[in-house]
């Protein structure tokens, strides 16, 4: 085999520069982002055992033989107890709530920012920001001193005579809805901000030339404009609050059924790991339809199409 | 115009409704009382009190390192898929790929953690590694998530790049990894920067991914702070979230600093271009009209 046959026979082997380019990141996300999905779809079917790791194997192979035995028995569950559907649903009006507060919130704070002035623009969206960057542990933690009974919001509408005993407010649903929207705020004001910031003003002065009162063109020409933002920020907020543990699990109480909190009980204070395997398939099954919008809305953004 | 006043106030209160429970958290972390409800006067106990409590520290100085690791191993992965989203734009399983990249985003945390864990667990069975779960398999799980963000950051900034000066270098006759690292690398280093800086906030925050993927022995900070807030407000934690607040933001000072700085050498290099050409064009007809009375 002389030299040159050896090159090209190794230039098959070893990838080129453009494959590799592609080659690393879609392996990595396909190695630790898209395979685990599938092993969680496995061992949903798979009975949880006294083990390590604490779960049956779902296949045998004896004697020639390849058994697969699926054990439906879990999703059966989730059917059954109602604790888990009270959970879905607790989860799904949590987050929809909290979506629909953050967007009421944010469109406004959004649009000011976007029409301030140029640099007061680039503070404002760091101010936004870097709650972002702080962990959402201590933005919540910093709620409970306030929220509790003995707390500062107590505290201050005693003193104030409005109140005579101090209110529950810490660990019931109220504390979990103030601490979402908290938290979830900029996540719902940056990528307005960056969708509004692009509109061409022109388009609302020459709906005012010709007529048009200032909330008719908000709502005729500024609303419909931003749906790409609407759409990833309510996205960006609605899919990680459905399975939000940290919040409900700190400002929450009894009353606050929430599936994250289900999860993540039956998999480290049940180690039932197939039950939750379960509750996490149907929890993807349930939020596949806004992570492709959201997908959708995000890869027309990075190619540059509007 | 009472709209655009209506929206200036809602901004406003935002504001404040962001940032004043951290400023109350600031200020009780200086409180010298016990109970974190009662204010007995300024004191830097719980600060102090800190450094003695060796099991925080060694918690601290791991999740310093995975941040590290992550937010190096994060630009670059994330720089790829960015590259890849905006440059290259038909290849097979492109639809798949942009998904991959972005749906990290927004998957929740609990599902993302879980998966990985049972992931570890079964190559764990298969291949004999990770034996034990702990930095690495943490490291792992915070680059994915992280990648995505840096994805996004720095796709948008590739988008705004002009082509044509990559394509100049390209006819000029540079291989297409020169110009990425001679030409796209430099003119993309800030939104790198923003990137890597944003990896280090999000692992040094992570919670529950971190909670799902860690053996015993490898506790980071926000599991330590998470079992303390559990089970109520304690004085210690607020010294250690006040110390956090601090640094972020110090970073987010520094971003806003030094991106405010480079956008005034810009301007000025641009204004200064924009002079010479005038005072070039200015000389111009200058030039031609002086020989002209010659030859009259």
């Amino acid at each position: 085999m002389n030299m040159r046959k050896f090159k090209r026979r190794m230039n098959r082997i070893i990838p080129n520069g453009r494959q590799m380019v592609i080659g690393v990141p879609f392996i990595w996300l396909f190695l630790f982002f898209m395979l685990p999905f599938f092993i969680v779809l496995k061992i949903s079917f798979a009975e949880a055992d006294v083990a390590i790791p604490p779960y049956t194997e779902i296949y045998t192979y004896a004697e020639q033989k390849l058994q697969l035995l699926l054990n439906l028995g879990n999703y059966a569950m989730l059917g059954d107890d109602e604790l888990y559907i009270a959970a879905y649903l607790g989860s799904l009006k949590m987050a929809f709530i909290s979506t629909v507060l953050c967007l009421l919130i944010g469109y406004p704070m959004a649009y000011a920012i976007a029409s301030a002035r140029k640099e007061l623009q680039t503070v404002l969206v760091l101010l936004i920001m870097m709650p972002t960057w702080t962990a959402i542990l201590i933005r919540v933690y910093a709620w409970m001193g306030i929220l509790s009974n003995n707390g500062l919001l107590n505290g201050f509408l005693m003193s104030m005579g409005l109140i005579d005993e101090p209110l529950q407010i810490l660990n019931t649903n109220l504390a979990v809805y103030i601490g979402v929207v908290y938290s979830y705020l900029p996540f719902m004001i940056l990528p307005l901000y960056a969708n509004l910031v692009k509109h061409d003003q022109s388009l609302l002065e020459a709906a005012s030339d010709l007529g048009s009162s200032t909330f008719n063109s908000f709502w005729k020409i500024t609303i419909p404009l931003s749906k790409n933002g609407i759409i990833a920020g309510c996205m960006l907020v609605f899919i990680p609050v459905v399975g939000e543990f940290v919040i409900p699990e700190l400002l929450g109480g009894p009353e606050t059924l929430m599936i994250g909190k289900v999860l993540w009980q039956e998999f480290f204070n049940n180690r039932d790991w197939p039950v939750a395997s379960a509750l996490a398939v149907v929890m993807l099954a349930i939020l596949i339809v806004p992570i492709i919008l959201f997908n959708r809305s995000q890869a027309k953004e990075m190619e540059g199409k509007e | 115009m009472k709209r655009f006043r209506f929206s200036s106030l809602m901004l406003v209160l935002g504001l404040i409704f962001i940032y004043l429970p951290m400023l109350i958290l600031v200020i009780y972390s200086f409180n010298a009382s016990k109970l974190v409800t009662v204010w007995g006067g300024w004191s830097i106990k719980w600060y102090v009190g800190l450094l003695d409590n060796s099991q925080l520290m060694g918690s601290v100085l791991r999740s310093l390192e995975i941040a590290c690791y992550t937010a190096v191993a994060a630009v670059a992965l994330g720089t790829l898929a960015a590259f890849v989203l905006t440059r290259i734009t038909h290849f097979k399983g492109r639809t798949l790929f942009g998904g991959l990249v972005t749906a990290p985003l927004v998957m929740p945390e609990v599902i993302t953690g879980l998966s990985l864990l049972l992931l570890f667990v079964a190559m764990a069975q298969m291949i004999g590694w990770p034996q034990e779960r702990g930095i690495v398999t943490i490291w792992i799980a915070h680059t994915t998530f992280c990648a995505a963000y840096v994805a996004v950051v720095v796709s948008a900034r590739l988008r705004e790049l002009d082509l044509s000066i990559e394509e100049a270098a390209m006819d000029l006759g540079a291989r297409p990894w020169k110009v990425f690292f001679l030409i796209t690398i430099p003119m993309i280093a800030p939104s790198l920067a923003a990137g890597g800086m944003m990896s280090f906030a999000l692992s040094l925050d992570d919670l529950v991914l971190a909670s799902f993927v860690s053996g015993p022995g490898s506790t980071t900070l926000p599991m330590e702070v998470f079992s303390a807030v559990r089970l109520g407000v304690k004085p210690e934690i607020n010294a250690v979230a006040s110390l956090i607040l601090l640094a972020v933001s110090l970073v987010t000072f520094l971003v806003w600093f030094f991106s405010r700085r480079a956008e005034e050498a810009r301007k000025k290099a641009i204004q200064q271009a924009i002079e010479e050409s005038a005072a070039d064009s200015w000389k111009q007809p200058d030039a031609r009209r002086a020989p002209a009375p010659q030859t009259v």
